[in-house]
């Protein structure tokens, strides 16, 4: 009994994040459901994704390695080099985001508007959801930056740290999920 | 040894919260200054939130209850005309008779409440947060911030329902389900307008309350058990909760995605739900919608919901009857294994809502024979109960009463669930009222008394003060009594063909033979009422006025939140969290009448 208990060393937060994702998951699975069901119906309309989302797609995936590497740097207590790394991973994320903002006024002005029930309707608001979760990520990425910056204690814990890539990495994976998704269902 | 060993266990718990894990000293006293906003408004501890979830879940129920009441009498005397309906209801029931479109606004405030706020918020959300870090041996939540935030989601999304009773065009009336395009179309009705977006608004808290209450009820149980609570030591009240909070968090989410597409559809001009529509001569222009789809996304939770309710209350019942048989618990692995069957299959039975939907009835077989599935783990789990009373020294406490009359109503329920999973049946008793008796008996009014089993056994523990015994007596014999003469009539007339949802059948000759029925059900409704608060009565007046609690462990029980002391602090336990050395159940073994979890097993002890 006591081996297995010793056994269970995830923190209580981390796990917490992970049932999260689950049910964040759950939510898109509907959405992308959902699209299924519509795409197969009378009326569908296909649409054209914009080249921006082609962009932010890379932009997002060069963010995850930067929070991986200032992840590494952190546990290696180079701290010049985290703070550097997660100032860019930060930068990473806005410019993801303004990237997105470009592909909605790009699809905007090619005729893709609220009126209908297609690919270009669903593709907002799964795309925009998406935006809401990674915009939750970069308040949280603010806060880890100015904690970064400030502060006379040093801390060693990375717990936080792990919490806030394993979120990263997941809004990005989840990000190449649902663009693939949208590319090849289109 | 204990003590060492709880930090070996979470060495990170004392550096993300501290203030509230006083294990370093291995001293369970809060040191932090309290004020009243911090202990009972603004609380992290897990018991004051319980608390506040249960008294925000009766008056819920006190609202939705009257609203049924209400609208009973008019069901009842379609003619007559009572000056009570104008008091409540001002221009919705002109001269004291209900406006027949204001009675669907008032049925689907009843069923959202009650289905929400009451079996929801107000039965998990209560004994999720009072016994979890009890009964498991934990200080408090993983996360008490999350915890505490999770009762204010609750708080907003009942504000924001409660407003929407009152604004001018009246409350959302589209039924609780919302279907589309009633719920979708402002000009369809006038709950359609802003009572609508009002509820949806609502329920999308609600979602956020659901989901950060699950995470921590999770997180909590799989990572915080105190040394030697393995899984299978653990009381099948946390197996219960354990299942539901897994249902919520994977069911709610979809919800909210169905939510979302409708936002879009009634304010943005997206026709995901919305087809062909013609309303007052204007034809729409939405073209292309499905409102299936909506159907499909609101039963994947609406479905699980109904386990989200019935769940909990098992698992109280499952407590309460062993504790009062003074026997263990019958088929232990066999109960938990049910419940995580019936987690499985709720996921896999949402369409059975949809047969008369105009699916494919091939499709409507395979539904079929997963709903009925559904009765396995359920027989099982009645059968157990059953064997767990069958010759033990039962107490008739207030709690056992309850216990045993929960069963009793989901037998009831239960077996006219396998008439209507069977879609040949469904399709002719389909929005009957053999569908209204059918669920108020086996989710509601059941689950409405495991929810009392466990305010009776656990009162002690909440408030240090016994309910009043013979006003609990009188309470469970009405209620149950009434409870059968509500609902046993209404299978008759669903089966005869009533419809749900009219407000008057006067014009409808062949059900004038249900007049008196209807007359005696809205007679009876009244009756169980008031005997409901009278327990509100008992409820407040014993927190100042019962009967002290003497002893810490009232009811010689074997779970660990009898070990903490009568009036438990922040942190449960003043000295070190205990040990666990058994299963929960150790009752009339070996000569003994109890064995508490925390003490060591004998080596000449029988196993069991």
């Amino acid at each position: 009994m006591v081996v297995e208990a010793e056994k269970r060393t995830i923190h209580p937060h981390k796990f917490a994040l992970w049932v999260a994702m689950a049910s964040i998951i759950m939510m898109f699975a509907g959405l992308t459901s959902a699209y299924i069901v519509k795409s197969n119906q009378a009326n569908w309309e296909e649409v054209r994704i914009a080249p921006a989302f082609w962009y932010s797609s890379i932009v997002i995936i060069a963010s995850s390695i930067t929070i991986q590497m200032a992840l590494r740097a952190f546990k290696q207590r180079e701290k010049p080099r985290y703070r550097t790394l997660i100032v860019v991973t930060g930068i990473l994320g806005l410019i993801f985001l303004v990237l997105q903002y470009y592909g909605f006024t790009w699809m905007w002005d090619h005729g893709v508007r609220f009126q209908g029930s297609g690919a270009g309707q669903f593709l907002y608001i799964i795309a925009g959801l998406h935006g809401l979760h990674v915009m939750g990520g970069i308040v949280a990425l603010l806060v880890t930056i100015i904690r970064a910056y400030t502060g006379r204690i040093q801390r060693y814990n990375s717990v936080p740290l792990e919490i806030m890539s394993t979120y990263w990495h997941f809004v990005d994976v989840l990000w190449i999920y649902l663009f693939l998704f949208l590319v090849i269902m289109k | 040894m204990n003590h060492d060993n709880n930090q070996h266990v979470h060495p990170e718990v004392h550096v993300t919260h501290g203030g509230h894990h006083v294990e370093h000293d291995g001293d369970g006293h809060h040191h932090h200054k309290e004020t009243f906003l911090t202990k009972y408004i603004f609380s992290q501890d897990h018991k004051t939130i319980a608390k506040q979830f249960l008294i925000t879940g009766m008056i819920w129920a006190i609202v939705g209850g009257l609203m049924s009441v209400l609208f009973r009498l008019q069901l009842g005397y379609p003619d007559q005309s009572f000056e009570i309906l104008e008091t409540f209801f001002g221009r919705w029931a002109p001269g004291g008779q209900i406006n027949p479109e204001f009675y669907y606004a008032l049925i689907t405030m009843h069923g959202t409440i009650l289905v929400f706020f009451v079996l929801t918020g107000g039965l998990s959300g209560t004994f999720a947060n009072l016994l979890i870090p009890l009964q498991v041996g934990a200080r408090d939540m993983a996360s008490p911030l999350m915890n505490m935030l999770s009762y204010w989601f609750f708080m907003l999304s009942s504000l924001i329902m409660l407003a929407s009773l009152f604004v001018q065009t009246g409350p959302a009336s589209g039924g609780w389900t919302a279907y589309p395009p009633l719920s979708a179309l402002a000009q369809a009705s006038e709950g359609s307008k802003i009572g609508m977006d009002l509820w949806i608004v609502s329920m999308a808290m609600f979602v956020v309350m659901g989901l950060l209450g699950n995470l921590n009820y999770i997180a909590t149980i799989l990572n915080m058990r105190t040394k030697g609570m393995t899984m299978t030591r653990m009381p099948l009240t946390i197996w219960a909760l354990f299942f539901t909070a897994i249902l919520g968090v994977l069911s709610f989410p979809v919800l909210l995605s169905g939510f979302i597409l409708l936002l879009f559809d009634r304010n943005l001009g997206t026709s995901f739900y919305l087809s062909d529509i013609y309303v007052k001569g204007q034809i729409l222009p939405n073209e292309g919608g499905s409102a299936i789809l909506y159907q499909h996304l609101f039963w994947f939770l609406g479905h699980p919901e109904v386990y989200i309710i019935i769940l909990p209350a098992m698992g109280l019942v499952s407590e309460v009857m062993s504790v009062n048989s003074r026997k263990p618990i019958f088929g232990y692995m066999a109960m938990v294994g049910s419940l995580f069957a019936i987690t499985v299959l709720a996921f896999l039975v949402w369409a059975h809502h949809m047969f008369v939907s105009g699916m494919s009835p091939f499709l409507g077989s395979f539904f079929v024979l997963l709903t009925l599935l559904i009765a396995i783990p359920s027989a099982i789990k009645v059968f157990n109960w059953i064997t767990t009373i069958w010759r033990g020294n039962i107490r008739f406490t207030p709690a056992m009463l309850f216990a045993i009359g929960f069963v009793s109503l989901f037998i009831s329920g239960g077996l006219t669930g396998i008439f209507l999973g069977n879609s040949t049946i469904d399709i002719h008793v389909h929005d009957t009222y053999f569908v209204i008796a059918h669920f108020h008996i086996v989710m509601g009014v059941s689950a409405f008394f495991g929810m009392f089993a466990g305010v009776y056994h656990w009162y002690p523990k909440m408030y240090g003060r016994y309910l009043n015994n013979t006003l609990g007596y009188l309470h469970f014999w009405v209620t149950l009594v009434g409870a059968y003469l509500i609902f046993w009539p209404m299978h008759y007339m669903g089966l005869a063909g009533v419809p749900r949802r009219y407000l008057d059948f006067r014009l409808w000759t062949s059900f004038n033979q249900f007049d008196n029925l209807n007359k005696f059900i809205s007679i009876v409704t009244i009756i169980v009422f008031a005997v409901q608060l009278m327990f509100v009565f008992n409820f407040f007046y014993s927190i100042w006025k019962g009967r002290k609690v003497r002893s810490q462990n009232p009811w010689n029980a074997t779970t660990l939140e009898w070990t903490t002391p009568i009036r438990p602090g922040h942190g449960n336990w003043p000295g070190e969290i205990p040990e666990v050395h058994r299963w929960a159940y150790d009752y009339s073994k070996d000569g003994r009448d109890f064995i508490p979890q925390t003490e060591p097993v004998n080596p000449d002890e029988t196993k069991h």
